[in-house]
């Protein structure tokens, strides 16, 4: 558990701060950092070059530009004399809007003035502001920020409250039990006197230990003012006007660019290098040997991205992936999924599997298969690093969904303590689990550039460089085998999932730590607690390929709940019944769970038929979100082709903090989960990505996107992540849509018209 | 070579080698950043920007071809954000990681000049150019249609 406001954290006033590294505190005007206390622990780093964003909703926060000379109430609240509340966010922002709703919740249980906050990004700091929900890592992904800081953050903002209340009481000499707030102000109706908070900041003592609140004496939901209340996102004027700072944007004195030809396949070193035309490609000012890859380094992006071009390079190709075939490794996990003789890692477990299926009336078994899937983040990953001219000091601009991951990466790979890395994280142009692998291979890349050249580097990759160099998505078997007794119930299921491994890849130190090794990256959604089944298995066959794996938008619930759901299809048609009502009777110990699937059904009209078009049903419990969606399918029977018309989402996130944006937020997830469902596709053949841009992977666009009807059922529960719980929904409504029309099965994503066509003829 | 165009209303004259894209000398030159790289290939439109009121993709356009001609990047659709399109881009709340949005807008500024009271099917014809991969076409769409309504 983090410790966010013990002894040795006693909150300051902020003082002047010290460069990385070094004793003493001063501000760096420069910088526009402020730090505080004696051990030089950062309270607060500001973007750099965020221009203060113009606001058209009114009262709304803005991003902090300047801190002024404000108080520090905690590691998370500062407050100016002046009345300008300052508030730490510890996630990233990556378009899932957390950047607000984070502090939104402080301010909330703080009682501020929302129109006075100023939102900071976090500075790299696991001890102070560390995701519980990670072990303690700041590290935005899984939908996992509102979830997991949820309730800290309520206590961090009431535990301010207090302060500010003790203060005024002690000013007046009052007992604090007479006191309330308003908005920014402690009032004391007695009286009819009131103090500011900025008023208060002027001359508030500061506890060394923060004051004890207990959950009870949180607001209750019909006392918030702002959760749930849609508050305008901070970052969203700068997202309409140009102003809005990636890395890809950031330009430092100096600079210099620089682009990299990395070996096709990973763990492999150029053996041979013929830079010769590479070299004469006017502006080139280095050619940069790496452990992985061949790095150039010229005066324009031009230059650069030509003289990658003009590098032939021979690789070691002592590496496993050589030689992978993505097709040929498919059949084979098929094959290792169906072979019952060798025993998965286990996952999800009750009852007695192999006994309830030996004595069961019927087993039905079928078989799924998914392809790889690439993230395809809009901003191609990239970073810009500055390696001081000594290689003992290092700067970096990032878009990293791992602040103090970057920072240990760079340390490591420099030989220096984390403490001389100075980390600017900026706005990400999506992330989809693409920018929280533990190497933070795109950020090395510009430091080991930099350090080569002693020059500031921005480093991008082309289009290209961020398909064939992607981590994918694993490609996945599944066999799944289900026990019905007499009646027709489900009493055994066994879920075998043979795919390459992806957390030992991704994160090995949370895989060997947090993870006790099991590879949750993909079994997780090959559970189903929610459905009332005695006897269950769910299992990995992790395969060794050598194929870079990552996690993406849905992680192993995409794949594991098409499984799941379509199989569920199947055998409600063996049992004569609908799909729906098998959903029902499998929760008949889940109230949220028949809530989401009646209200979905509701909204699509479900039972009314409508001509050339099918609807299609799927459940999703995913870290107690609960999901459930129908999709209305035309099928073309003459090519192949599926359009989907509409999509009808039902969700239950517990609170909903940004209600809107949980909307936002589904509409995302089904399109991304659109893209898998039908086009999205990368083959391997001799280890090498056969797909270079968006013509040859294909996401969606707007002709492609249904009408999505999306209902936030908003329950008291707690808030438990909306960033992609819709996604797993997409591909299995399809699936039961399609079969719904036509009686054809599909089971291998993405449902490309050739195997839609092969499925209508069998 | 030296190419003189405007830009956003400002006279420019930038010396770069025959060949080189619009989109790099508007963002790494001009420091006109939120014209973005997307693709490289004309797939995306997150570099889209206007050349003489004609949406382009500046990831495509070679300098050359736009000396003498009238470049409008994102910057400068108004001077405030107060285009109607940028207005209705945040009253239903459009971006999420934003990086696509200045070519998103810029297509639809581009549409509307063109087609004050375009039909559903005419903006998605025109909108299927762009690519939104946190998924915001439904609201690219409303946003389209507030504007129409709003002006």
């Amino acid at each position: 558990m983090i410790n966010m406001w013990g002894p040795e954290m006693a909150p300051q006033t902020p003082q002047r701060s010290a460069p990385p590294g070094e004793a003493g505190a001063r501000l760096d005007v420069s910088r526009r950092e402020f730090m505080v206390g004696a051990a030089g622990l950062t309270f607060g780093v500001l973007l750099p070059g965020c221009a203060r964003v113009a606001t058209t909703e009114s009262p709304s926060a803005s991003l902090a530009t300047t801190a002024g000379n404000a108080t520090a109430f905690s590691p998370w609240v500062s407050i100016a004399t002046d009345g300008t509340i300052y508030i730490q966010s510890p996630a990233v922002e990556m378009g899932q809007g957390s950047l607000t709703s984070l502090p939104l919740i402080v301010a909330e249980e703080l009682d501020a003035d929302w129109s006075k906050v100023r939102i900071v990004p976090a500075p790299p700091n696991d001890k102070l502001y560390g995701n519980p929900g990670f072990g303690g890592l700041m590290y935005t992904a899984g939908s996992n920020a509102v979830r997991s800081y949820y309730q800290p953050l309520r206590i961090f903002g009431a535990q301010v409250r207090r302060v500010l209340l003790d203060n005024a009481a002690r000013r007046w000499s009052v007992p604090v039990s007479e006191l309330t707030t308003q908005p920014s102000v402690v009032v004391h109706a007695k009286s009819g006197r009131r103090l500011g908070y900025g008023e208060i900041a002027a001359f508030a003592e500061i506890p060394a230990r923060a004051p004890e609140v207990k959950p009870e004496e949180l607001k209750k939901p019909g006392q918030f003012r702002l959760i749930g209340k849609d508050v305008m996102r901070v970052d969203l004027p700068g997202k309409v006007n140009g102003t809005a700072q990636y890395s890809i944007d950031v330009q430092v004195p100096g600079m210099a660019y620089g682009a990299i030809l990395r070996s096709p396949v990973e763990s492999s070193a150029p053996v041979r290098i013929d830079d010769a035309a590479a070299r004469a490609v006017p502006g080139v000012l280095r050619v940069v040997r790496l452990p992985y890859g061949v790095g150039v380094v010229a005066e324009t992006p031009w230059a650069a991205f030509a003289a990658k071009d003009a590098l032939t390079v021979t690789w070691d190709r002592s590496a496993a992936g050589w030689g992978f075939d993505s097709e040929v490794a498919l059949a084979r996990y098929a094959a290792a999924a169906r072979d019952l003789a060798t025993a998965g890692k286990p996952w999800d477990r009750a009852g007695d599997v192999a006994a309830a299926m030996g004595k069961a009336a019927t087993v039905i078994e079928a078989e799924y298969r998914s392809d790889y899937a690439y993230h395809a983040q809009m901003e191609p990953l990239n970073s810009v690093a500055s390696v001081s001219s000594a290689g003992d000091s290092c700067e970096i601009w990032v878009g990293s969904q791992g602040q103090t991951m970057a920072v240990a990466a760079v340390a490591k790979a420099l030989g220096i303590p984390p403490d001389k890395v100075r980390l600017n994280n900026l706005l990400l142009g999506g992330g989809f689990g693409r920018r929280g692998h533990r190497d933070e291979e795109f950020v090395i890349d510009s430091v080991l550039l930099s350090k080569e050249v002693r020059r500031p580097v921005k480093l991008m990759w082309t289009r290209e460089d961020d398909v064939r160099n992607g981590r994918f998505r694993p490609l996945s078997a599944h066999f799944l085998r289900a026990g019905l007794d007499g009646s027709g119930r489900i009493v055994a299921w066994q879920h075998r999932l043979a795919c390459d491994w992806v957390t030992p890849f991704m994160d090995p130190v949370r895989f060997k730590g947090v993870f006790k090794e099991v590879d949750l990256i993909a079994v997780l959604g090959t559970e189903i607690r929610s459905y009332d089944v005695p006897n269950r298995l769910a299992e990995q066959l992790g395969q060794q390929t050598g194929m870079r794996t990552s996690p993406l938008r849905g992680i192993g619930f995409v794949a594991n709940k098409f499984a799941t759901e379509a199989f569920l299809d199947e055998i409600a048609e063996r049992r004569s019944m609908d799909p729906v009502e098998l959903r029902l009777e499998l929760l008949k110990n889940d109230a949220r769970g028949q809530a989401v699937v009646k209200a979905a059904v509701e909204m699509a009209d479900y039972r009314r038929p409508r001509p050339g078009r099918s609807l299609g049903f799927a459940f999703v419990d995913y870290s107690n979100t609960m999901v459930a969606g129908v999709a209305e399918v035309a099928v073309d029977r003459a090519s192949g082709r599926l359009q989907v018309h509409n999509f009808w989402c039902a969700i239950d996130p517990g609170v909903a903090v940004q209600p809107d944006n949980v909307v936002a937020q589904t509409e995302g997830s089904i399109v991304y989960g659109l893209g898998m469902a039908l086009t999205e596709r990368i083959t391997v053949k001799g280890g090498v990505v056969q797909q270079s841009n968006f013509y040859d992977y294909q996401v969606p666009r707007m002709r492609d996107v249904p009408e999505m009807h999306v209902r936030v059922i908003a329950t008291s529960n707690p808030p438990s992540g909306v960033g992609q719980m819709a996604t797993p929904l997409v591909a299995p409504a399809i699936a039961s849509a399609v079969h719904a029309a036509t009686r054809a099965r599909l089971r291998h994503t993405p449902f490309l018209p050739e195997r839609v066509m092969a499925a209508l003829k069998a | 070579m030296a190419v003189d165009f405007r830009v956003n209303g400002r006279a420019v004259d930038v010396d770069v080698p025959n060949g080189t894209r619009l989109l790099w000398v508007l963002r790494e030159h001009l420091k006109l950043t939120g014209t973005k790289y997307g693709c490289g290939a004309a797939q995306c439109g997150a570099c889209l920007v206007h050349i003489d009121g004609q949406p382009a993709f500046s990831c495509q356009t070679p300098i050359e071809a736009v000396g003498g001609r009238t470049v409008t990047t994102i910057e400068g659709l108004s001077r405030d954000g107060s285009h109607p399109l940028q207005r209705a881009w945040i009253a239903e709340r459009v971006p999420q990681c934003g990086y696509c949005q200045s070519g998103q807008i810029m297509n639809a500024a581009a549409l509307l000049a063109r087609n004050p009271r375009p039909t559903r099917a005419q903006i998605v014809e025109q909108m299927s150019a762009n690519i939104c991969r946190c998924g915001t076409y439904q609201r690219i769409v409303r946003a389209i249609e507030r504007a129409v309504r709003e002006g």
